[in-house]
């Protein structure tokens, strides 16, 4: 009798062509991982032993904290400088988008008027210009405007967020107005009835209600952040006082010709905190691009 | 009333004038910018006409450049989209490690174009180089980057690793919307495996294909940091006579354009860009809707 069972278990499990599935599955996965393999492997040898033999197992796990100090002690290419930056970027950057798009797509959504329809049509449209077609002329009125109020906008934080806020507003305020258009406007109400001022019923009740979509908004425009290049080479120069991560690839890529033991480790580097992030936010990471995209 | 209008102009305004700062004063630059003289450097710009626009067509970089866009961005649809169906059929399927492998495939979009071009640069110069002079492989000795007819394809391929886990998302949250009562319901009636995929699951993912398209296509179209470090736009080749650069597409010729200091005519490049994009998603997503309302 329990033979049967096991006999008939087994039988499911070795369906040849959930196996034959399995194993492609497997051999499609290595494919996908195997240039970070490379890089994690590689990483850990020296310039020579690369070119003696790429595929090989390093000698020596040693050298792959070698290889990070030296990235990190470099005197050419400030790593750890450029590291801090672009997190802070990215940090200030998500906040000012969250706060200011969500307040803005509230009120384009609870006011019914001629302008908010428009100023919510602008946002969208504005979505297909190529930032090709605007990058040129913003550096140039980045340095006009900004020398008119004397304040520096090209080549500090401030400025570069600022940039970011008008660059990411119009696909989150797009966002947040899809989800707030579903949030009854009842609970608004008895708040105004109870004489809550206006400014706070955003913050106090649809502020906390926005959480779920907060996220989405976030990482999507959290992974675009760090990861982004030509922004940051316009706006911060490629080797002003603030730098990125992306950058300071690139300018060890470029100082350091066809050395990948430092280029390779560089891009270790520049990919671990967003991997390290999507291991422990995976659900929500995926949950998010979806919705990112679909809207 | 006067107090909620206040609150109106004062919740909307951050984000208002950072778009205006940002997009749409830049954008009005960029188009008057490009019939004219702007070299970057004077702050005189005379008007010139459209004398910009009629030079590009006989600049043989530029039309060079917009051709193989257009093929690449061709082979992109194609290969990404492909890919992403077969990855999602994959993950939704009674396979073990399903949710494993779904979060493995999508690894290589969290990471920026700058790095993983270092990452494939590495891997298509070095390792398989060394695979092929080992093991004495005659296709494999020479990079695939270092041939003109073979460097656009291996971009496409970079770039459907790097997308193809994105996409495979979408397709999946597609095909967990659609009630598993219709697949039952065909698989029942005998219906084989790949029939049951054309005829039910395809029909209904239309949307999907809708989203999936247009952001292949303008993705590819717009393609630069990927580009840049992976090829910066070699090996040389010859078109129309004049020494091209094989793989610079559409993107690089405008930075490349701009950093000789051409600046009017990289400005008058990108709003051909700008256009070109405009009619390709306008007609791509009119004609996805109407075929979707007659599925």
């Amino acid at each position: 009798m329990s033979d049967t069972v096991k006999l008939r278990k087994k039988n499911r499990t070795l369906k040849p062509e959930m196996l034959v599935l399995e194993i492609l599955t497997i051999l499609l996965f290595i494919l996908f991982m195997f240039p970070f393999f490379m890089v994690v492997l590689n990483s850990a040898k020296t310039s020579r032993e690369i070119i003696f033999n790429a595929i090989a197992l390093p000698s020596s796990w040693k050298q792959l904290l070698t290889n990070v100090s030296l990235i990190f002690n470099n005197p050419t290419v400030d790593y750890l400088g450029a590291f801090v930056d672009s997190i802070l970027i990215t940090v200030f950057s998500l906040l000012v988008i969250a706060v200011c798009s969500s307040m803005a797509a509230w009120v384009l959504v609870r006011n019914k008027t001629w302008w908010s329809t428009l100023l919510f049509m602008a946002f969208v449209s504005a979505m297909v210009i190529p930032f090709q077609v605007l990058m040129y002329p913003l550096v140039r009125w980045m340095r006009v405007s900004g020398s008119f109020i004397n304040i520096r906008l090209l080549g500090t934080i401030p400025g570069i967020v600022f940039a970011y806020l008008g660059f990411g507003s119009p696909l989150s305020i797009f966002i947040f107005h899809g989800f707030i258009k579903n949030i009854p406007l009842e609970i608004e109400e008895s708040a105004t009835i109870d004489g809550c001022p206006r400014g706070q019923i955003f913050f106090k009740i649809v502020f906390p209600l926005l959480q779920p979509i907060i996220v989405t908004v976030l990482i999507l425009n959290g992974i675009w952040i760090w990861n982004d290049y030509l922004l940051p080479l316009l706006v911060l120069g490629s080797n002003g006082r603030v730098q990125t991560i992306p950058i300071a690839v690139t300018a060890f890529a470029g100082a350091y010709l066809k050395q990948w033991d430092l280029i390779l480790t560089s891009t270790l580097i520049a990919m671990l905190p967003i991997i390290v992030l999507y291991i422990f936010a995976q659900r929500y990471i995926i949950k998010g691009m979806v919705e990112g995209s679909i809207k | 009333m006067k107090q909620s209008r206040a609150v109106n102009i004062l919740f909307v305004a951050p984000c208002v004038f950072a778009f205006i700062m940002i997009i749409i004063i830049p954008f009005f630059f960029g188009l008057y910018y490009s019939v004219t003289d702007w070299n970057g450097v004077s702050n005189k710009v005379n008007f010139v006409g459209l004398r910009n626009f009629s030079n590009l067509a006989s600049s043989p970089d530029f039309v060079y450049s917009f051709l193989i866009t257009i093929g690449y961005t061709l082979i992109n649809i194609v290969l990404i989209n492909v890919v992403s169906f077969i990855l999602s059929l994959i993950v939704t399927s009674k396979i073990k490690r399903r949710n494993f492998y779904r979060a493995g495939f999508f690894v290589p979009y969290l990471i920026g174009g700058i790095v993983l071009g270092y990452i494939w640069q590495f891997i298509l110069n070095n390792i398989l180089v060394s695979v092929g002079t080992a093991y004495s492989i005659k296709f494999l000795e020479t990079s695939f980057l270092s041939l003109p007819h073979t460097v656009i394809w291996t971009m496409s391929v970079v770039n459907t690793w790097q997308y193809a886990g994105y996409i495979m998302l979408i397709f999946v949250a597609s095909i967990q919307s659609i009630p598993s009562s219709l697949m039952e319901a065909a698989n029942v009636d005998g219906a084989p495996y790949f029939s049951r995929v054309i005829h039910i699951l395809l029909p209904m993912m239309a949307n999907a294909f809708t989203i999936s398209l247009f952001l292949t296509l303008t993705t590819s179209f717009k393609q630069f940091d990927m580009n840049l470090t992976l090829t910066n736009g070699g090996p040389a080749t010859r078109f129309m006579d004049a020494p091209v650069k094989a793989s610079q597409l559409l993107a690089m010729n405008i930075f490349n354009t701009a950093t000789a200091n051409r600046m009017a005519e990289a400005q008058a490049k990108a709003v051909v860009l700008f256009v070109a994009l405009l009619v390709v998603s306008l007609i791509q997503v009119s004609v996805n809707k109407k075929k979707e309302v007659e599925m």
